[in-house]
């Protein structure tokens, strides 16, 4: 069992991060902090998931958020998708593995990875609307937040919504206002089975190892940790038992990178549409420098009354 | 009057100077609506375009209204825009002679346009304007659509959202650089803003930029 993380005491706790603690910020340049915080993750193990969806529900009461009752199609997935008020989301595949002709429940809590590179925090138009710690967490300030939905075309994962109530995107937050006292996320804390554990990337990363040890040594060969190198590594990982073939788990991303579209749209267009709209301006500016006013003659004012003698 | 290089509202009163009627108040009206908007599209576009001029949002009362207005000033430019396509299509279909004013655009660029052929009521700069800012507007609202989450976020799949956005702002660029174009062009050649503010041309700017309108308006007075 790893260590849970003991209960916070009743008196006031200062937050151990903050504004001066900002990695990146959207639509903003800014001098990372210098000294940057032990990096934090949450290590989903998808093999000790039993699907209760405690998880769910800890979240929405986190977050005091409030999901509309829906529609049973004959599924578990309830939701039926991430919404603006659902941040983590269990997704259930039913999978049969060929190799063993075993049917195996396969559970994936479902929600935003904090990508080391965010594709959100990049397609960001609005100062500081997106930021990322130097912890590894990626925080919406929905102050800030215009509610454009560049963070959806942004994201490899497809994990932010538009609210229909406020327009505004949300996503989980990694619980920053919890972790921030020292706490692990609500989701975490609810997990009655360890499936989710939470701690510094080493610690997840270590314990994560005791884990696929455990899950090779009862024949699932290919276990092993998602932990996506596109996206420069993710502050929420998964235990999969078989990571060779992550798109089973609901579609995970086998090698999730920002779209290059979106590095396109937000890189070399800026700096090649700007100066051509410059250029054109330049050339309209010198062009008048250089040739002056096309001025209509008395010669041409002549030949047109000449034109028209005798019409009035 | 199909052939005819003149449109209905188009005069010619002698007198010293000449004037001549080269568009209707109508025509002034829907230009001016459709200027004005491509105006506030190109400020709050550019605002969500580059962080560096997100300050732009502040016109329009900050990032949330920008983000929801702009769709809708585009929806207003393009209803604006098609009355003016209508209005001047006729007069902007490509002819033969617009080739070699476009072969000799060092001329035109010059002011030398005596060295030219005579030209109707829209020479080829005017026309390619005419038909890439038709075929811009097209392309704009079509990507537009498809990333105007508020109403059609549901419709289209995140990977059409990515190109569209990308289109989008692409397109956008160009518009603006053919506006620029259009406005520099207006202002290089004098005596032309008034065509589009009162509506009226002296009959030496028709003689010296589209004489064969001129010519034609002439000759069709009885």
């Amino acid at each position: 069992m790893f260590p849970p993380i003991p209960n916070p005491t009743t008196g006031p706790i200062a937050a151990k991060f903050g504004e001066q603690d900002l990695k990146r910020r959207s639509a903003s340049s800014i001098t990372p902090a210098a000294p940057r915080q032990a990096e934090v993750a949450k290590l989903i193990d998808v093999s000790k998931c039993i699907g209760c969806k405690a998880c769910q529900v800890a979240c929405l009461e986190w977050n005091n958020l409030t999901e509309e009752v829906g529609i049973n199609v004959g599924v578990y997935d309830n939701p039926h998708d991430l919404t603006a008020n659902t941040w983590t989301l269990m997704r259930y595949t039913e999978y049969e593995n060929a190799e063993t002709g075993n049917l195996e429940w396969l559970i994936r809590k479902d929600g935003c990875m904090h990508c080391e590179d965010p594709g959100c925090l990049k397609a960001c138009p609005s100062p500081g609307a997106i930021v990322q710690y130097t912890n590894g967490i990626v925080d919406f300030d929905h102050d800030k937040c215009i509610g454009c939905g560049y963070c959806i075309k942004g994201c490899p994962f497809n994990i932010p919504r538009l609210s229909k109530v406020d327009q505004k995107a949300y996503k989980c937050s990694l619980c920053s206002d919890r972790v921030a006292v020292g706490q692990g996320p609500a989701c975490q804390k609810a997990c009655p089975t360890q499936a989710i554990v939470f701690g510094t990337k080493e610690e997840m990363k270590q314990w994560a190892d005791h884990r696929i040890k455990d899950l090779k040594a009862r024949g699932f060969k290919n276990a092993g940790l998602y932990d996506p190198p596109g996206v420069g590594g993710t502050h929420v990982m998964y235990v999969l038992q078989h990571a060779d073939k992550p798109q089973i788990y609901a579609g995970l991303p086998s090698n999730p990178a920002i779209s290059p579209l979106v590095e396109i749209w937000k890189g070399v267009s800026k700096y090649v549409g700007l100066a051509a709209i410059g250029a054109f301006a330049a050339i309209g500016f010198l062009h008048h420098a250089v040739a002056g006013a096309n001025r209509v003659t008395e010669e041409d004012e002549e030949n047109a009354e000449r034109l028209t003698e005798g019409q009035s | 009057m199909s052939g005819s290089e003149v449109d209905p509202g188009d005069d010619v009163h002698p007198g010293k100077p000449v004037i001549v009627d080269r568009y209707t108040v109508g025509a002034r009206i829907n230009h001016w609506i459709t200027a004005v908007s491509l105006v506030l599209l190109a400020l709050s576009g550019l605002a969500l375009f580059t962080p560096g001029l997100f300050f732009l949002t502040g016109l329009f009362g900050g990032g949330q209204m920008t983000r929801f207005i702009h769709p809708w000033i585009g929806v207003v430019l393009f209803i604006s825009f098609l009355g003016l396509f209508i209005r001047f299509f006729r007069l902007n279909l490509w002819e033969r002679t617009d080739i070699v004013w476009m072969t000799r655009l060092r001329d035109v660029l010059a002011g030398d346009e005596n060295k030219l052929p005579e030209v109707g009521k829209y020479n080829a700069g005017q026309k390619m304007v005419f038909w890439s800012m038709s075929l811009l507007i097209l392309v704009l609202i079509t990507s537009g659509i498809v990333i105007w989450d508020q109403y059609f976020g549901n419709y289209f799949t995140i990977e059409q959202k990515r190109i569209a956005v990308l289109v989008h702002s692409a397109t956008a660029i160009i518009a603006i650089c053919v506006w620029i174009v259009h406005v520099y062009a207006a202002i290089w050649v004098r005596g032309t803003i008034g065509a589009m503010t009162r509506g009226k041309v002296t009959g030496g700017w028709a003689w010296r930029h589209h004489r064969r309108w001129l010519k034609e308006l002439v000759s069709g007075k009885h």
